[in-house]
């Protein structure tokens, strides 16, 4: 689900992601790329993009950059296919975060970005959260993140969990997210930070081992993903790894 | 037997048909925005509802190797409630996404002054944006509608070549025809038109520019029509490669005007297995 490309987004410096992407590229969407972040880097130099642009300006008036952010998914397409290469949805990914750190989006961009986004523009926009900390107040798009979190969307549901939740999310969330991953089938490796903050979390471990029972007492497989988490659940210090077992758990 | 319907109100219809529509050969959809089946109160309520045609209903579709594109509009009944028009404003900001191949379903339910200010406005609102438009024919007094239509697309900046004229039947095929638009069908169990009905019309106006819909919905109708129709026209004597024109090809080549038409659903997010987030979700 996540692959190479979109791990770059997570924390290579733009320029990285940049040459990246247009390694991917033909020469037609490449162009495209090239005039949509200049677009971008000309409304940031103005400030007139993102939070002072966007006073007195209609909500539905459409600034150049924020349309090409919109079509970024009919422009960033495989110049090869083949099952190796990035996937459309990765290039658009790419292509959406870098317009978002090259136009400096603050809160109120993505605020808007978010709520008037398609599924694959809320998802870019999470996925360049923790790129944007140094024009966002601390923790302020925390209720984006708990948004995609609601949803059933595992493109959201994965986006959502970067290393932005494992910032901000209080550990209820936080362990309800993971408990969220293993219920709609995303792969835990999506979260970030998983084996720091999974670690000695005894609540963690007795919502797995719940749901392990709930899973085995309807005669359903329980997924590998929960046994790994739980195992990351350890304390350090303790030896033994976490035993699943059908029964009801003591805290259960 | 490859299948794309080019009308169909899938967010009011279950998995179970997605399944069966998948099993029938249908491998595209496209999902004009329309009436609720109750009143909308605000603008708010369409950008819900879009917001489910640009993200949840794609999701859900790509889960049954089922690709889904959407036409959004301000639909013609609500057209005449001024609690609903000032979408119209709103509309520019969604009509670029990617997954936004027409605007629609326009057109006239009451023939009011309301709705021919709506339909010029988003017939304007296609050109701009480099979309076709799905326009719906009136449900009554149809051939009227239909000529009213017509005059309104003729003197809009949206050429008639870049017009779906839908829910045509016998009584306006001719006129739809002389139109230089394409005619769209929608295949009914007890209203609108069924298949062998289909048929006869295909038997005397050809296959060109012909587009057969379930335009399925919340009401009783059938998300296999689309099949139905494609066995009949064989049945007829119709070849395969007519089949593939009408059911295939020329929805292809019609909601492809608006260069945003993507066939493959590579981007699964994941193929089904047991903990899919849709048989999940409501536990």
């Amino acid at each position: 689900m996540l692959t190479a490309l979109t791990e770059l987004t997570d924390g290579s410096p733009a320029r990285a992601v940049q040459a990246a992407l247009e390694e991917h590229l033909a020469g037609a969407d490449r162009a495209w790329l090239h005039e949509a972040l200049a677009e971008a880097q000309a409304a940031a130099d103005a400030e007139t993009a993102a939070e002072a642009g966007a006073a007195g300006r209609s909500l539905w008036t459409l600034p150049t950059w924020e349309l090409r952010f919109a079509e970024a998914g009919r422009h960033c397409r495989p110049a090869r296919g083949g099952p190796s290469g990035p996937s459309a949805q990765d290039l658009a990914d790419a292509a959406r975060v870098l317009l978002l750190h090259t136009v400096r989006a603050g809160h109120d961009t993505t605020s808007r970005l978010y709520t008037h986004g398609s599924a694959a523009e809320r998802r870019a926009v999470l996925l360049a959260l923790p790129h944007l900390s140094a024009h966002t107040p601390p923790a302020s798009a925390l209720a984006l993140v708990e948004d995609a979190l609601r949803t059933n969307d595992t493109r959201l549901v994965a986006a959502a969990v970067g290393p932005y939740a494992a910032e901000h999310l209080d550990q209820h969330a936080w362990r309800h997210a993971v408990l969220k991953c293993l219920f709609t089938g995303v792969p835990v490796d999506a979260v970030d930070g998983l084996a720091p903050r999974a670690r000695g979390d005894a609540e963690l471990a007795r919502m797995l081992r719940d749901y392990a029972a709930e899973r085995t007492a309807a005669g359903r497989p329980v997924p590998d993903d929960l046994h790994r988490v739980l195992a990351l659940t350890a304390d350090r210090d303790t030896a033994d790894r976490p035993h699943v077992t059908a029964a009801p758990s003591e805290e259960s | 037997m490859r299948i794309f319907d080019p009308h169909i109100h899938m967010t009011s219809r279950t998995t179970d048909d997605y399944e069966a529509m998948y099993a029938a050969g249908v491998r595209a959809v496209v999902e004009p925005s329309f009436w609720l089946g109750q009143p909308r109160t605000s603008p708010a309520s369409f950008f819900d509802y879009f917001d489910a045609l640009l993200g949840w209903e794609p999701f859900r579709a790509s889960q049954y190797g089922i690709a889904h594109h959407c036409t959004l509009a301000l639909n013609p009944k609500e057209a005449n409630d001024p609690r609903c028009t000032p979408v119209l404003d709103a509309l520019p900001r969604y009509l670029v996404k990617d997954s936004v191949v027409a605007v629609g379903e326009i057109g006239y339910d009451s023939m009011t002054p309301a709705e021919d200010t709506a339909l010029a406005a988003q017939l304007q609102l296609a050109a701009d944006h480099g979309l076709p438009a799905l326009v719906h024919t009136p449900h009554r007094d149809k051939l009227a509608g239909l000529h009213r239509t017509v005059d309104v697309i003729r003197e809009s900046d949206l050429p008639p070549e870049r017009v779906l004229l839908d829910h045509l039947n016998e009584t306006t095929v001719k006129a739809a025809t002389d139109s230089g638009c394409w005619l769209g069908f929608s295949i009914y169990p007890d209203t609108k038109m069924d298949e062998d009905r289909m048929v006869a019309v295909i038997k005397d106006h050809g296959i060109e520019k012909v587009l057969v819909n379930s335009a399925a919905d919340w009401g009783k109708s059938d998300p296999l029509k689309t099949r139905r129709v494609g066995d009949a026209l064989l049945a007829a004597g119709f070849t395969e490669d007519d089949v593939d024109q009408v059911l295939w090809r020329n929805p292809v080549a019609f909601y492809g005007l608006s260069g945003r038409l993507r066939l493959d659903v590579t981007d699964c997010p994941e193929p089904l297995h047991e903990g899919n987030s849709i048989l999940r979700g409501g536990e």
